[in-house]
């Protein structure tokens, strides 16, 4: 039963329809996740978000999926209506996105949006709900709960807003989290502390973590494994802290152009593409 | 042969990669032209006030003969009949030329005040932001003084104060309609300002006027615009109803409202003589909201 | 070039005083790379607009080639540093095609020739002529950074201020503007204040490399020190610590 992978990603496509064009975001993703922290690295319009809001069903109207297979913890997901959906959002699945200031209702307490979302899928008095929520705030490491409970997210600093995010996204203890560029909007002391949390939470419950960036450095010190996309297609998969020793050029190329402390060098080296890359 | 000249116009207008200014700009004007083509409530407005345009420009033309001040008392009152189509007023005089020829008075009124009112609210609306401080405060509580009042009975007010007629109706009307430009002017104004384009600006070393007309104005434009297109609708009717209650346009001016006016004592037995004008103020106000709908849809930036 | 001298900057909100910047001192010498880095709010960003005569400063502590800089600037004074902004979005006049972004600045300091030196600052930045006449809309975010490149050097200025050029790009992107940078940076004899978050862009670039806090000035670092992690101060050692990625092990 636990050897089973949780998620099971096979030749997934989403294509968008417009004027005329189509235009492939994602091509033949394929790839498994079990209680692991998988990275996914790419540039911007990689199809690295649009990949992971395939996995929520959160493709919008004029986006098609396609997929071989696409089954989450031996459940089907292809085809599943959109009940079904909210029904595994939230609850088996999770999202943390980049800015906390845009997924929180700004005029409702923080501890009530938490409790809110417990309710949402628990049959539970508001009571035990908020006992709940104030331990899932204890969980990621905010100092006074009970403070943080009453504020406002305009209160929170950014830091402290994410880890609100994950107490809330992670109070109906899902089985996948899936975390788009969950700490860019961080400075890089707080990201880590952040990174922490999820690295504990992940360990602890034994959930599958998505981590989604555009930072090597992160990704190869944070993951167990990472797959690099480029234009929509995976064109490298590695364990992360052999991504310093990637064999495809992007990869390679996309390293050697970040600035870094240890590495000196006169000029960055810049990525050339080739177009080979997506055929 | 044609097919392919017109197909490389559309080109030379959609290329993304314009070889001069002029390629440039025109092929901005052409994708917003597109943008308020391909919106049906834009392009019935525009039908309409087009319509109305065409109407006052041809007035002469379009009522023949009959003369929209001549009067007939043998045959006041009269009903729609093949002579006069909406019939004629108590005075005789023919409501269908009285109608058409109203419409020159409407689209003057219009092109009056907006001339006078956007750039009164344009100019203290943008010093009002950029500057800030002091001059904001003055300017603001001086705007704030004029929309403290309802719009008519301070129109009235002034149009009182500086003697009926039609020029001084306008001036009523533009003293009273400039302050929510200047409001939004300003809004808009302090969240250009903050714009690293416009510190680029600054440190170029462009002085505060240049600024202000060179980079800030243009971004409030179509905003104004929008808005005085959707005000326009109620500046006729301010219109209408300052000459309703007699101190617009006077006697024999054809204009709408005072024909209404005119019309209300006999409304339930002669409907047409109020009814009539009534509808063709209806029509201009419903062609100039819909334009303002769909510009402030075509044009509005959250959208694009 | 640039001396700060106590340099303090306090904003005033509903009659609250936040202090963004209190007493920072510093020299830059001419055709020096300096680095500013630091966290949000620790007010990097407030110097250099400060520098560059956007805010106003506390008291007079700013000077620039050996005269004392306020608020109000002559053209000439203006002239003497331009500024590239964080935001390639924000910081290009939406209704404005490069063509006219790039003659402004020519037209306010009446240059003449101004078509030629246009298509120069294009090919400057490795830009080609048929980007000249588009809209910001029309452009990538790095060749909008090439354009906000090419509108500060225009007026051929001795100080160039950046302020977070490359922080909204793809890591392939900023490599190229870096370089772009770098090589503008030494044909023009430039002195430069690079302002970041990320001490890998920052020591790639500078000579020496200020570390900001709350506010203030921690240290003054030589970029050898920094990548050799000889830090002074606690607070540099975790920025470098934690720069370099996430840890499982340390706590």
């Amino acid at each position: 039963m636990s050897t089973d992978p949780l998620l099971e990603v096979e030749d997934l496509n989403v294509s968008f329809f417009g004027q005329g064009e189509t235009t492939l975001a994602v091509r033949n993703v394929s790839f498994t996740l079990g209680r692991e922290r998988l990275g996914i690295v790419g540039e911007s319009g990689s199809g690295k978000s649009t990949t992971a809001r395939a996995l929520l069903g959160l493709i919008p109207s004029p986006g098609v999926v396609t997929a071989k297979t696409l089954r989450f913890a031996g459940q089907n997901l292809l085809g599943l209506r959109d009940q079904d959906w909210q029904a595994l959002r939230g609850q088996r699945i999770s999202m943390v996105m980049q800015d906390p200031k845009y997924s929180l209702n700004p005029v409702i307490k923080v501890g009530h949006q938490i409790q809110e979302t417990y309710l949402l899928h628990h049959q539970a008095s508001a009571d035990d709900a908020r006992r709940r929520a104030l331990a899932m705030l204890e969980a990621v490491k905010i100092r006074d709960p009970d403070l943080v409970f009453h504020l406002f997210p305009h209160q929170l600093s950014g830091g402290m807003g994410q880890r609100v995010m994950i107490a809330m996204m992670l109070i109906t203890e899902p089985d996948l989290l899936i975390a788009d560029e969950p700490t860019s909007a961080l400075d890089v002391t707080v990201q880590n502390e952040v990174l922490r949390i999820l690295d504990d939470l992940v360990t602890d419950r034994g959930m599958g973590l998505i981590f989604i960036s555009h930072n090597l450095p992160i990704v190869s010190s944070f993951c167990d494994r990472v797959l690099v996309m480029y234009g929509g297609k995976i064109v490298e998969e590695c364990r992360a802290d052999a991504l310093h020793k990637a064999k495809h050029p992007y990869t390679q190329a996309l390293l050697r152009a970040v600035p870094r402390i240890d590495h000196p060098v006169r000029e960055l080296s810049v990525v050339s593409r080739n177009p080979e890359w997506l055929s | 042969m044609s097919n392919t000249e017109i197909l490389t116009w559309r080109e030379w207008l959609t290329d993304d990669a314009p070889a001069s200014r002029r390629q440039a700009v025109t092929g901005n004007i052409y994708r917003s032209v597109r943008a308020v083509c391909s919106n049906s409530a834009a392009v019935s407005g525009l039908v309409m006030i087009a319509m109305l345009i065409l109407v006052a420009a041809f007035a002469r033309q379009i009522s023949g003969d009959a003369s929209p001040i001549a009067q007939d008392l043998a045959t006041r009152l009269g009903a729609p009949n093949a002579q006069h189509w909406f019939g004629t007023d108590e005075l005789g005089r023919d409501i269908f030329a009285r109608t058409v020829y109203g419409a020159r008075v409407t689209l003057s009124i219009v092109l009056l005040v907006s001339v006078v009112v956007a750039p009164i609210g344009l100019a203290v609306g943008t010093t009002a932001g950029y500057l800030g401080s002091w001059v904001d405060s003055i300017l603001m509580r001086i705007t704030d003084v004029f929309l403290a009042f309802p719009k008519l009975v301070l129109a009235l007010a002034f149009a009182a104060a500086l003697g009926p007629g039609i020029e001084n109706a306008v001036i009523a009307i533009s003293l009273t309609a400039w302050p929510p430009y200047a409001r939004m002017a300003r809004a808009e104004t302090i969240a250009i300002a903050r714009s690293d384009f416009i510190s680029a600006v600054v440190l170029q070393g462009a002085s505060t006027p240049r600024i202000l007309f060179r980079h800030i104005v243009p971004l409030c434009l179509s905003s104004l615009i929008v808005r005085l297109t959707l005000d326009m609708a109620g500046i006729i009717l301010t219109a209408a109803g300052l000459g309703f209650l007699g101190l617009g346009a006077q006697p024999p001016t054809p204009e709408w409202g005072s024909m209404v006016s005119s019309g209300r004592d006999v409304i339930l037995d002669q409907w047409w003589v109020a009814t009539i004008p009534g509808i063709a103020i209806f029509i201009v106000s419903l062609g100039f909201n819909l334009l303002g709908d769909g510009l402030r849809d075509v044009f509005d930036p959250k959208s694009t | 070039m640039i001396e700060a001298q106590g340099l303090s900057v306090t904003f005033h909100n509903n009659g609250r005083a936040i202090a963004a910047v209190r007493d920072v001192s510093f020299r830059v010498a001419e055709g020096e790379s300096f680095g500013i880095v630091g966290e949000s709010g620790s007010g990097k960003s407030t110097i250099l607009k400060a520098i560059a005569g956007l805010i106003k400063a506390d008291a007079p502590g700013i000077t620039v080639a050996g005269r004392s800089m306020g608020l109000k600037r002559s053209k000439a004074e203006r002239r003497l540093m331009q500024c590239v902004f964080q935001d390639p979005y924000g910081s290009l006049h939406p209704r404005q095609t490069v063509d006219d972004m790039l003659r402004e600045p020519l037209l306010i300091h009446g240059f003449d020739d101004i078509a030629d030196k246009v298509g120069a600052a294009l090919a400057d930045v490795g830009l080609l002529p048929l980007h000249r006449y588009r809209y910001p809309h029309q452009l990538s975010g790095g060749q909008r950074q090439r354009v906000a490149i090419a509108r500060a050097l225009i007026l051929k200025p001795r100080i160039l201020l950046l302020d977070e050029p490359t922080s909204a790009l793809d890591v392939s992107i900023q490599a190229e503007i870096l370089n772009l940078i770098s090589r503008l940076r030494l044909s023009y004899r430039l002195t430069s204040i690079l302002v970041s978050h990320d001490l890998g862009v920052v020591a790639h670039m500078c000579d020496r490399i200020g570390i900001m806090q709350n506010g203030r000035l921690v240290e003054i670092l030589d970029v050898e020190d920094l990548r050799r992690g000889n830090t002074k101060k606690k607070y540099s050692a975790e920025l470098l610590a934690a720069s370099v990625g996430y840890s499982r092990t340390s706590s």
